[in-house]
């Protein structure tokens, strides 16, 4: 299995008043290709901080990060842009469409901006608009979609050049728990698809969707574990009952 | 309540009356209703089963109290129940208790059980979410995998409030 993801030692500290702020602390991590990672942690513990360096929004200030293999955390700014083009999808809590662009635009936007031909990049946004359930809203400004909506064009956005990393920040914070819902079935469903997947949370739901819990504290990465325990059905149901298995 | 008990003995021994007290000051309002003779009633099953050792004391102005006090195989049996973080068998109660125990005994780390903890209920939600996608689950049965998501939601949220006071007090 190839590493989309491989940290060694990777931190983020910042001047503080008396002593550095250990926003992200000596984190080693290895995400395998086709793994939903979930992120939970107290506020304040740097899951977004470590999300951002992954996705190079934050530069580390030290330590080590490969992506699909690639050294790239001594990048330039401007090799950091072309690489989140293609590889990263990202997906934030306040959606982060363009106002101006109806929900189709704003997926063919990130295929447009790496060559795709036009034909080819409204092609692949109206299937992935299909598969998240939200085509019949292709032509519809974002004020005129619920938030629901908007997070599932923001996923379809995030996945129009088959990246090979999304990272969702708190995708569903902003949203109702009907909306919730939409988005936790696209969730759920794309482990399924091989897309690796790193989401920050609080929302145990979401969470639950993961293969793969990371638990933070402190900057720190303190529990790492899987999600999918492989228990028999049957064990699984005896324990959800309370009754011995 | 029986191994809460007999998890406070692991760290001092105790007459019933100082247990009681202990144990009702952890547990807040519910601890009003732990009545003195259950309180007594476990001490003597504990006795009888070799977890715990009584020493009578005599006091001059008083009649004589037994003071209890873990035996080796108590503390063997109280290390045990602290790491059992099965879900739904722990009750809110239970496991509030257990991190009381484990700060007050030293036997565990109560950060540890919440995490471990948190890696149960969730592995636990994932099932269920799993289960309730399964399009052959009809409405009575899905009502009930509805009602243990929502259970196992608030239990994750409860556990984020405890994380955030026992982080802090270990901080201490």
């Amino acid at each position: 299995m190839t590493a989309v993801v491989e940290a060694i030692g990777l931190s983020r500290h910042y001047p503080g008043d008396t002593t550095p702020v250990r926003a992200v602390d000596a984190v080693d991590l290895a995400v395998e290709a086709g793994e939903a990672v979930s992120v939970m942690g107290p506020s304040g513990c740097g899951k977004s901080t470590l999300l951002h360096l992954l996705g190079g929004l934050e530069r580390p200030t030290a330590g080590e990060l490969r992506l699909g293999g690639q050294r790239v955390d001594r990048l330039s700014e401007a090799a950091w842009a072309r690489l989140r083009r293609r590889s990263v999808g990202f997906v934030f809590q306040a959606f982060h469409l363009v106002d101006e662009l109806t929900a189709l635009e704003n997926v063919e936007l990130p295929a447009l901006l790496v060559g795709v031909s036009r034909r080819a990049a409204k092609r692949a946004a109206l299937a992935l608009l299909d598969r998240l359930g939200v085509a019949d809203r292709a032509h519809h400004l974002p004020d005129r979609l619920s938030g629901g909506e908007r997070q599932r064009v923001a996923l379809a956005r995030a996945l129009i050049n088959e990246p090979l990393l999304v990272l969702a920040d708190e995708p569903t914070g902003n949203l109702d728990s009907h909306a919730t819902g939409e988005i936790l079935k696209v969730f759920a469903g794309l482990p399924d698809t091989g897309q690796t997947l790193l989401l920050v949370t609080h929302d145990p739901r979401v969470a639950a969707t993961a293969h793969r819990l990371l638990g933070m504290r402190d900057g720190s990465i303190v529990d790492d574990t899987r999600l999918d325990d492989g228990l028999s059905r049957h064990a699984v149901l005896s324990q959800l009952a309370g009754w011995d298995p | 309540m029986r191994e809460a008990m007999l998890a406070l003995l692991t760290k001092e021994p105790a007459h019933g009356y100082e247990l009681r007290q202990r144990l009702s000051r952890a547990l807040g309002p519910i601890g009003e209703v732990l009545n003195p003779g259950q309180v007594y009633v476990t001490l003597s099953r504990l006795e009888r089963a070799g977890l715990v050792r009584a020493d009578q004391v005599s006091q001059s102005t008083a009649p004589d109290k037994k003071v209890y006090e873990a035996t080796a195989e108590g503390r063997e049996h109280v290390a045990t129940w602290l790491v059992d973080v099965t879900w739904p068998k722990v009750t809110p109660v239970d496991f509030h208790l257990k991190l009381v125990a484990a700060a007050t005994t030293g036997l565990a780390d109560p950060v540890a059980l919440i995490d471990a903890q948190r890696r149960s209920l969730l592995r636990r939600l994932r099932d269920v979410q799993q289960l309730a996608e399964d399009p052959a689950v009809d409405a009575d049965g899905a009502l009930l995998l509805e009602g243990t998501a929502l259970r196992l939601q608030a239990d994750v949220r409860w556990l984020e409030a405890c994380e955030r006071r026992w982080t802090r007090r270990r901080a201490r």
